[in-house]
């Protein structure tokens, strides 16, 4: 059980979205505080990474990976993810 | 989405395994598809068992630049399920599946012509100090002419990572001023009695807030929440102080 | 495309009959959460049934009062470690559903925190759950979801909440915290009911 930050998010996203996000700025849908994914308090254990939000700690994304190659990745808090075209 | 270096899934081979400390192997690797890595970045490891079980772990870069050999300093972990695998069983010629580069925001480059960069301190705690030598490696192979400092707090003498690659670069010019913390056991003559970095310490060893270096952190979750506690009581703004916490397994 | 790694094998020890599919027996007692571990005091900690006809809550008093017993059973957890013959200590569910009155077949479990997780009622009545206090010989550790945790130890172990607060009925089966994110609505560990 760790208590880490968005870093290690690094690999999922880039696996999800193509491109490494932890330098890109997201706003927290539930206080709207944004930063950049790597600031996220992320918790993750054998049954998941959670982040969330390092100012209200609401649930920014999850991550899981479960067996058979599947994963599932939820981005539930995070109301919208810069991008740098 | 453009970037220099994507992050991409890749096969490694290795190249040398070895001893770095009594719990720490050094693993270079070839990686033929390798696009070079910023310093600081990480990069992570997929092992697959025979029934499809897999598990994935991330682990800095201790290498930095252009170039397929990559450089990775594995701590093994007590209750571990990878990094006992990595120390113990790795042999050369083995296979592995990497996802890499990885890390946009904990990753230092030197600065572009015509920049001013600021004065670096980084401030490492035990294997947290793989990202940061990459830094201190990188600047010191780049023309960059701020200062950089490295502040390392670790168990004992035996658990320093890189420690004749530190001293060659604390001795070259421009020389990198290495600061130890010991905190179980000091070398033989060591001024100081052992014991956990203090805020007193950390200040007295590290650039002052007023240069507005930027500072990079790195190692347990503790550590890092404390030292950038202190960084922040001290005046550093929080927009220069990064940082990024190991976990276990 | 993924290749077996030479010399991998991962944790999971040997198939074992008295164990679930593939589950692995562990002596110690992995923490695993999904954010901050929350600490109540049992003299703020209340614990309440809401359904369609109302709510009832519970004190700490007021719920021990009910009458705690010894449970002694295996708990497996979906990430694959399985503990067997552990000692609990709790109420019954069927004592506090006495007190309630439902149509409803469902329920969500809440946390202290915002966790949640969803149960058929029929999974926590007949002698099926606990609210518990104590395990292994002691009071609940907050890492372990103390001061009480649902304990239902026929489903995998995400079901039994820690922190728990209350039970929500309702008419249908709605995923709770994991369940959205690619658990299994039900988790029955001897159909291995892992994932979606």
């Amino acid at each position: 059980m760790e208590k880490l930050d968005g870093n290690v998010l690094a690999g999922h996203l880039a696996d999800v979205l193509g491109w490494d996000a932890t330098g890109a700025d997201a706003r927290c849908m539930h206080c709207g505080k944004h930063g950049a994914v790597a600031l996220a308090v992320v918790y993750a254990s054998a049954m998941g990474t959670v982040a969330r939000c390092a100012h209200c700690d609401s649930v920014l994304a999850v991550f899981v990976d479960g067996d058979h190659g599947r994963t599932w990745f939820g981005m539930p808090g995070i109301a919208a993810l810069e991008m740098t075209r | 989405m453009s970037s220099r270096r994507p992050a991409a899934w890749h096969v490694a081979t290795v190249v040398d395994s070895r001893p770095e400390t009594p719990t720490a192997r050094r693993i270079e690797l070839d990686v033929p598809t390798w696009p070079g890595n910023d310093a600081g970045s990480h990069l992570d490891v997929r092992l697959t068992a025979p029934d499809g079980y897999q598990a994935t772990r991330s682990y800095s870069i201790a290498s930095a630049g252009d170039g397929t050999h990559v450089v990775l300093a594995v701590d093994e972990l007590p209750d571990g399920e990878v990094s006992p695998f990595l120390v113990h069983d790795l042999r050369a010629g083995d296979q592995l599946e990497l996802h890499g580069p990885l890390g946009a925001f904990f990753v230092w480059s030197p600065p572009a012509p015509g920049d001013t960069p600021p004065p670096v301190q980084l401030i490492a705690g035990g294997s947290g100090v793989v990202p940061l030598y990459a830094m201190a490696a990188a600047h010191a192979a780049s023309s960059d002419a701020a200062e950089f400092r490295l502040l390392y707090s670790v168990r004992t003498p035996e658990d320093v990572f890189f420690r004749e690659e530190l001293t060659a670069l604390a001795a070259g010019t421009p020389a990198l001023p290495v600061d130890f913390v010991y905190t179980r056991r000091a070398p033989a003559g060591w001024p100081a009695a052992p014991g956990r970095i203090t805020r007193d310490l950390l200040n007295a060893a590290t650039l002052a807030a007023a240069s507005e270096p930027l500072v990079y952190v790195c190692g347990p979750t503790p550590f890092v929440e404390v030292v950038a506690g202190w960084l922040i009581d001290a005046g550093h703004e929080p927009g220069n102080v990064r940082t990024e916490r190991f976990g276990g397994s | 495309m993924s290749f077996i790694t030479r010399g991998f094998s991962g944790r999971r020890g040997d198939r074992d009959p008295h164990l679930p599919p593939g589950q692995t027996l562990v002596h110690d007692w992995p923490v695993l959460s999904a954010g901050p571990t929350p600490h109540i005091g049992t003299a703020d900690w209340e614990f309440v049934v809401r359904t369609e006809n109302g709510a009832r809550t519970w004190s700490w008093e007021e719920l021990r009062a009910l009458g705690i017993e010894d449970i002694t059973t295996d708990i497996h957890c979906v990430t694959h470690w399985t503990k067997l013959q552990m000692p609990w200590r709790g109420v019954s569910l069927d004592r506090i559903w006495e007190s309630v009155e439902t149509e409803h077949e469902y329920v969500m479990a809440h946390s202290y925190g915002g966790y949640t997780t969803n149960v058929p009622l029929e999974d926590l009545l007949d002698g099926k759950s606990w609210i518990a206090f104590e395990a292994d010989g002691e009071p609940l550790d907050p890492e372990h979801g103390g001061p009480a945790r649902l304990l239902v130890p026929h489903l995998y172990f995400w079901k039994s909440a820690k922190w728990i607060q209350g039970l929500v009925t309702m008419p249908t089966d709605e995923p709770g915290f994991w369940e959205q994110n690619g658990y299994h609505l039900h988790g029955d560990p001897w159909q291995e009911e892992r994932y979606w």
